[in-house]
């Protein structure tokens, strides 16, 4: 009987063993695969393939710059809009809100998390595009259009479509992610700390600044770069709204492209064996700039969690 | 007493208008927030209203211009996220359990921790592309097997961060009191520490299968799309998210209906989900 139990202890040990490696060798099985995939255009092009900006399958001359700006500046437009109201909400539910309210309104803001990413983009495509087509973008063109250097950005008729579109959808989609870290590493602060700075007279507003923000810092950073990775791979709802178009503009305006929605739109169209394994070196350069993102985020949360365990 | 905080003090005042301010603004960032849910709902409900209709879960997808409805990639994303889920499920709740329970010294647990926080946010087109090298490409045509096997890797980091959270929240003086009666260590395992974190394990599949229900990316170059009825998992297949995106990309009107009566057939299942998996995580907790 012992025995047996011996011999299922052993077993019962390495399977659940060989699952966890299996989990830990699929990001290099991705990254090894990708590479593969990719050998013949990185033989090819070499390390031009990051700046040169053509992307022509008919010539058979590919560069990624295009859709690595694409990918670049809407996440950047998303990180600017995300960032601040990703703050307010985290506030808003842990200093501000009523408890009884606290869960609803968490549980109603996860929710956008929850929505597929198809939704949003037909959404964007059907419903906001249009509007923002007709009311937002005439405005920004005829007011910030006509300033001297930012002017660049919004010049250009207004589609609806485009890089500012995508990133905006692109906020809504990563508010979630980063609320949710700015909320738990929120809850982190001793409330001696803050008491003590009520105690001393501070307002809700002056604990949050000077108290909650410093002690959570690297957390927030943390949920940023989290939210951060989010927006550089998703992918079906900037495909819808993004616009396609294989171009350099400075105009936020103008349709682009990002690496995700360029493999989502060509890959089973491709012919021939450059084009796709252009496409695949294309997503390869993705998953390691997320990975690289990703990474960053989860170990300044992991320095933060340690601080904790260090002070109490 | 000069300094006295009140409202006679301007300084004070100051203080505070800039508190009621950002205040202020907290709370329009949560109403911008609230302001995207629900529009986004309002409009899932109103355009798909006028496309659920019976047909939508009895007949095929119509040629441009036909009558039809979505049966095909109804059943096709129902087999393809089952087989994704059956896959990952066992995989993720075992490398979970090592994580948890044999994790403390060695290692491959904390790594394994930090590879999989990654690959939980990793892009899913990359994972689709993943399953087109490793099978796709080998095999030489697209099929329900790869669609499959691309949902069941997105699976897995969710169930193995579940299973990890939610048996290291099982006290220790459980399982110190099944050794103390001589319990061997996997019976320890699955007849103590599973069944504590039971609910919370479930939780976690519960979500990894809403997540799975609406992915595209991964599904567009592994189980490519299918016009017919099939059960063939080793053909191309139908499926609801990539049927969306086709249909909603088309220049036909009956097919964009058709696309968003998908929409908000798949937007109601994954929020359905996702509030009973919370529902019954907090029922336990």
């Amino acid at each position: 009987m012992t025995r047996n139990n011996a011999l299922m202890d052993a077993i019962f040990r390495n399977v659940t063993r060989f699952f966890a490696f299996g989990v830990f060798s699929l990001l290099a099985a991705i990254l090894v695969s990708l590479l593969i995939g990719s050998s013949l255009s990185i033989e090819k092009f070499g390390a031009a393939f990051l700046w040169n900006d053509n992307w022509d399958p008919v010539q058979e001359d590919f560069g990624a710059l295009v859709p690595i700006y694409g990918t670049l500046v809407t996440s950047a437009i998303a990180m600017a809009i995300a960032i601040p109201v990703s703050f307010g909400i985290a506030l808003f539910l842990t200093e501000l809100s009523p408890p009884w309210l606290r869960r609803p309104l968490g549980t109603a803001i996860e929710m956008l998390a929850a929505i597929p990413s198809i939704i949003y983009g037909m959404w964007g495509l059907f419903v906001f595009a249009p509007l923002f087509q007709e009311h937002v973008q005439p405005l920004l063109i005829d007011s910030l259009g006509e300033l001297p250097g930012i002017g660049a950005l919004f010049q250009g008729p207004p589609m609806g479509i485009g890089m500012l579109t995508a990133g905006i959808i692109l906020a809504v989609m990563v508010i979630p992610f980063i609320t949710a870290v700015m909320r738990d590493v929120f809850d982190l602060v001793p409330p001696l700390l803050k008491e003590s700075a009520y105690g001393l007279g501070a307002t809700t507003w002056e604990v949050t600044w000077r108290v909650v923000l410093p002690y959570t810092k690297v957390g927030v950073i943390g949920g940023v770069m989290l939210g951060l990775g989010r927006a550089l791979g998703e992918t079906m709802a900037i495909t819808f709204v993004i616009g396609n178009a294989h171009r350099l503009s400075a105009s936020l305006l103008a349709p682009g492209n990002s690496i995700a929605s360029a493999l989502a739109n060509e890959f089973t169209e491709a012919v021939g064996d450059l084009y796709t394994s252009a496409l695949i070196e294309l997503g390869l350069i993705l998953f390691l700039i997320t990975t690289v993102v990703l990474a960053c985020s989860k170990l300044l949360l992991m320095q933060l969690a340690k601080q904790e365990g260090a002070r109490t | 007493m000069n300094a006295k905080l009140d409202a006679s003090n301007r300084v004070y005042r100051f203080r505070r208008r800039v508190n009621a301010v950002m205040m202020a603004l907290s709370a329009a960032a949560l109403a911008f927030g609230l302001f995207w849910l629900a529009w986004i709902i309002a409009t899932l409900l109103w355009e798909g209203a006028a496309a659920l209709r019976p047909s939508l879960f009895t007949q095929p997808t119509p040629p441009p211009g036909g009558d039809g409805g979505l049966s095909n990639a109804i059943l096709g994303s129902v087999l393809m996220a089952g087989v994704g889920t059956l896959i990952g499920t066992p995989v993720g709740i075992l490398a979970g359990t090592y994580l948890a329970e044999y994790g403390r010294r060695g290692w491959l647990a904390p790594v394994t921790r930090f590879v999989n926080d990654v690959l939980l946010s990793a892009p899913s087109i990359v994972i689709g592309l993943f399953i087109y090298a490793v099978w796709v490409a080998q095999v030489g045509h697209f099929s329900g097997w790869a669609g499959a096997l691309a949902l069941s890797v997105i699976v897995i980091p969710v169930v193995v961060r579940t299973t990890d959270d939610m048996l290291r929240l099982v006290p220790n003086s459980l399982r110190e009191a099944a050794v103390a009666l001589g319990c061997p260590t996997w019976k320890m395992i699955t007849l103590v520490s599973y069944r504590a974190a039971r609910a919370g394990i479930l939780t976690g599949v519960l979500l990894a299968v809403a997540r799975i229900s609406g992915e595209t990316a991964p599904l567009l170059f592994t189980a490519l799309n299918n016009q017919f009825t099939s059960t063939d998992m080793n053909a191309p297949m139908a499926n609801l998210p990539v049927v969306i995106f086709q249909f909603a990309m088309s220049p036909y009107e009956d097919w964009q209906r058709l696309a968003w009566g998908g929409a908000a057939l798949i937007t109601l299942l994954v929020l359905a989900i996702n509030i009973a998996a919370r529902m019954l995580f907090s029922k336990k907790h």
